[in-house]
C-alpha cells in the first residue's frame, strides 16, 4: 500500500529502496526484543522490550541516566547490542552493512539535545546540508525546499544567522528544520524540552504535534519532562534498571499507576527506583577513605 | 617495584592501543580517498584554510632562516676566501634540511594544532554524530579532505620556505656583506643537484607532511570529548609532530645521505 498524501513531497533519494511503504500501517515501525547492553561493566539494558507504533508519538521516559539516550543511539545504529534485535521497518539494525545503515540512516531523523548544528555553516547552510549531500537538487530548488522547512520551525528570517548566535530554543528548531529536510518517516528526539523556557517549550511541543500529524511521521521522544511528554503522546513507555516497567497509552498509566510508574509520573523521592547510583554503601565509603588517610 | 613494572606494561599496552586506532583511523582514510576526488572543492577549501593561512608564518621564517645562514655562512666562508660559495651553503642547508624541517615544525603548530582542536570540538559539540545520524559519514566528508589538504600543501609550503630563504640570503649576502650576485646565483647553481638534493627535499616535506596531517586529524578523532580533552589532543599533535618530524628526519637522512 502507497500512501497517497505523501507523494509527490519525498524528496527521492537515490539507492532509497523504500521498505516501508509496503509495510502496512499496523505493523510498529521500531521494535525492540530483549536488548542487552553495557558500557564497561555497568548494564544499561538488561533485557529491554519495547514497540513503537508507526504514525504516532511515543515518549520513552526514564530517570536520568536510565539509557535514554543510549537508547536513541542503538536505534540509529551509533552502537551495537550486545544481545537482542532492534528493527525498524523490518531491519535489524544492529547486523546491517554500513551502506544499508547510511539507507535507513536517511529514513530517520535524530535531534540531539544540543541541536548539534555544524557551527562553520549559517542557518540555512545547516539545513541544505542533507539535501547537499544526498541529492542532486538545482540550487533554485534547494532554496525553495529549505526556506519551507526553515519557514514551518519559524524561522526563515533567521537564515543567514550563524549557529553561535542562536539561543538554545531557535538552534533547536534549526535542528529540527535539518532533521526533516530529507522528509525521513520517523523522527527521534532527544530531551527536546530541557532548558527551555514555558513558551519556547510550547512552541516545540506545538512543532513535533505539527509536524507529526501534517507529515505523518513516527515521531519517539525521550524526556523526563512528564506534563509535556503526556500531553504531546499516543503511547508512553517507562523504563527503569534496563527494562520497560510500563507502557500503553498516558491516561491508562496514569490510572494504572504501578508502584513504579506512580513515583515517577508523581516525583516523589522514595520509591522502587533508588535516588543513589548504585555503589559501595555510603559507610563503608566513608570508613575507607578514613583508613587510607591514617595510613 | 611491581607497580613500576605495572606501569610501563599499563603505558606499552596504551600506546600500542593508540597505535592499532591510528592505523585503523588511516586505512578508513584510504578507503574514503575516491570521495575527496569526486568532491575535490572540498579538499581545495580545506588547502586553502590549512596551507594558505601557513603562508604568512612559513615565509616570514623562510626569509629569516635565509638571512641568519648568509650571516654564519658568511662568517665560516671568509675565512677560507670562499665567500662567493655563499650561495651554495644557503641553497643546500635550506633544500635539504631546514626547508622540510622548519616547514614541518612550523606546519605542525599552525595547522595541526588548529586541525586537532576544530576535529575535536566537532566531536565535543556532536557535529559528528549528527552528520553520521544524516547518513553522511565523517570520513569522507571531514577526515579525508582535511589529511589530503595537509598532505598536498605540506611541500608546497617548504618549497615556498626555500624559495624565501634564498632570497633572504640574497639580501645579505650580498645586500649586506658584498657578495658577488652573479656568484651567489652561479655558485648556488653549481652545487645543487636536481636528484640529490631537491629530491630528497620533496621526499622529506611529503613524508613529513603525511605523518603531520595524520597525527593531527587522528588527534582530534580521538580527542576526549571535553574541553580539557581537547587541549590536551592539540598540544599532544604539536608535541607527537614535532617529535616525529625529527626523528623521520634523522632517519630519512641516513638512509639518503648515509651511504656516500
Ligand atoms: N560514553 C560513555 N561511556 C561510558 N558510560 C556511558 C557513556 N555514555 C553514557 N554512559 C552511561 O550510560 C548510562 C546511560 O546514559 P544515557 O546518556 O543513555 O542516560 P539518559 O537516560 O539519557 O540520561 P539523561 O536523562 O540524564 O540524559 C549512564 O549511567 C552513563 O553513566
Ligand atoms: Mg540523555
Amino acid at each position: 500500500m502507497h500512501a497517497p498524501r505523501r507523494e509527490g513531497r519525498r524528496v527521492r533519494i537515490p539507492g532509497d529502496s523504500n521498505v516501508s511503504q509496503s509495510a502496512s500501517a499496523e505493523t510498529p515501525h521500531i521494535v525492540v526484543e530483549d536488548l542487552h547492553f553495557r558500557r564497561g561493566r555497568k548494564p544499561i539494558f538488561d533485557g529491554l522490550s519495547l514497540e513503537v507504533p508507526r504514525g504516532r508519538v511515543t515518549t520513552v521516559m526514564g530517570p536520568s541516566g536510565s539509557g535514554k539516550t543510549t537508547l536513541l543511539r542503538l536505534i540509529g545504529g551509533q552502537l551495537r547490542p550486545d544481545a537482542g534485535r532492534i528493527l525498524v521497518d523490518g531491519e535489524e539494525i544492529g547486523r546491517l552493512s554500513t551502506r544499508r545503515l547510511y539507507a535507513v540512516r536517511k529514513r530517520m531523523g535524530l535531534l540531539f539535545q544540543t541541536g548539534a548544528l555544524l557551527t562553520d555553516l549559517s542557518v540555512f547552510e545547516n539545513v541544505a546540508f542533507p539535501l547537499r549531500e544526498h541529492t542532486e537538487l538545482p540550487e533554485d530548488i534547494l532554496r525553495t525546499l529549505v526556506l519551507m522547512k526553515l519557514e514551518a520551525v519559524g524561522l526563515r528570517a533567521a537564515r543567514d544567522m550563524d549557529p553561535a548566535e542562536l539561543s538554545g530554543g531557535m538552534a533547536r528548531r534549526v535542528a529540527l528544520a535539518r532533521a526533516l529536510a530529507l522528509d525521513p518517516e520517523l523522527i527521534m528526539y532527544d530531551e527536546p524540552f530541557t532548558g527551555l523556557d514555558p513558551i519556547t517549550m510550547g512552541q516545540i511541543v506545538t512543532l513535533i504535534r505539527r509536524t507529526n500529524h501534517s507529515l505523518g511521521l513516527t515521531s519517539v521522544l525521550v524526556s523526563h519532562d512528564v506534563n509535556e511528554a503526556m500531553s504531546i503522546s499516543d503511547h508512553v513507555v517507562l523504563i527503569a534498571e534496563g527494562r520497560a516497567v510500563d507502557a500503553g497509552p498516558p491516561d491508562a498509566l496514569q490510572a494504572r499507576a504501578s508502584d513504579w510508574s506512580a513515583q515517577f509520573l508523581e516525583g516523589r523521592p522514595d520509591g522502587p527506583v533508588p535516588f543513589h547510583y548504585p555503589g559501595a554503601s555510603y559507610q563503608d565509603d566513608l570508613l575507607d577513605a578514613g583508613g587510607r588517610n591514617h595510613d | 617495584m611491581i607497580d613500576a613494572i605495572a606501569s610501563v606494561g599499563r603505558f606499552s599496552l596504551d600506546a600500542l592501543a593508540v597505535l592499532g586506532r591510528a592505523s585503523m583511523f588511516l586505512l578508513r582514510i584510504f578507503a574514503a580517498l575516491d570521495a575527496v576526488v569526486r568532491r575535490f572543492g572540498l579538499t581545495v577549501w580545506q588547502v586553502y584554510s590549512v596551507g594558505v593561512r601557513s603562508v604568512l608564518i612559513v615565509v616570514v621564517a623562510g626569509l629569516f632562516v635565509g638571512m641568519v645562514l648568509a650571516y654564519q655562512g658568511y662568517i665560516t666562508l671568509v675565512d677560507f676566501g670562499a665567500a662567493e660559495a655563499l650561495g651554495g651553503v644557503v641553497a643546500l642547508s635550506l633544500v635539504r634540511e631546514l626547508g622540510p624541517v622548519v616547514t614541518a615544525l612550523l606546519f605542525a603548530g599552525r595547522a595541526g594544532s588548529a586541525l586537532t582542536a576544530e576535529l575535536g570540538l566537532m566531536k565535543t559539540t556532536e557535529q559528528l554524530s549528527a552528520m553520521e545520524m544524516m547518513a553522511v559519514n565523517p570520513y569522507r566528508r571531514v577526515f579525508a579532505p582535511r589529511f589530503v589538504a595537509g598532505f598536498l600543501s605540506m611541500p608546497l609550503l617548504a618549497a615556498m620556505f626555500s624559495a624565501v630563504g634564498v632570497m633572504g640570503g640574497y639580501i645579505v649576502g650580498v645586500g649586506l656583506l658584498g657578495v658577488d650576485s652573479g656568484a651567489y646565483f652561479s655558485q648556488m647553481q653549481a652545487v645543487t643537484d636536481w636528484n640529490e638534493d631537491v629530491m630528497s627535499g620533496v621526499i622529506k616535506s611529503i613524508v613529513f607532511g603525511f605523518v603531520v596531517s595524520w597525527i593531527a586529524v587522528f588527534q582530534g578523532m580521538d580527542a576526549t570529548p571535553t574541553s580539557e580533552g581537547i587541549s590536551r589532543a592539540t598540544t599532544q599533535t604539536v608535541v607527537v609532530s614535532s617529535l616525529a618530524v625529527l626523528g623521520l628526519d634523522f632517519i630519512l637522512t641516513g638512509l639518503m645521505f648515509g651511504g656516500n
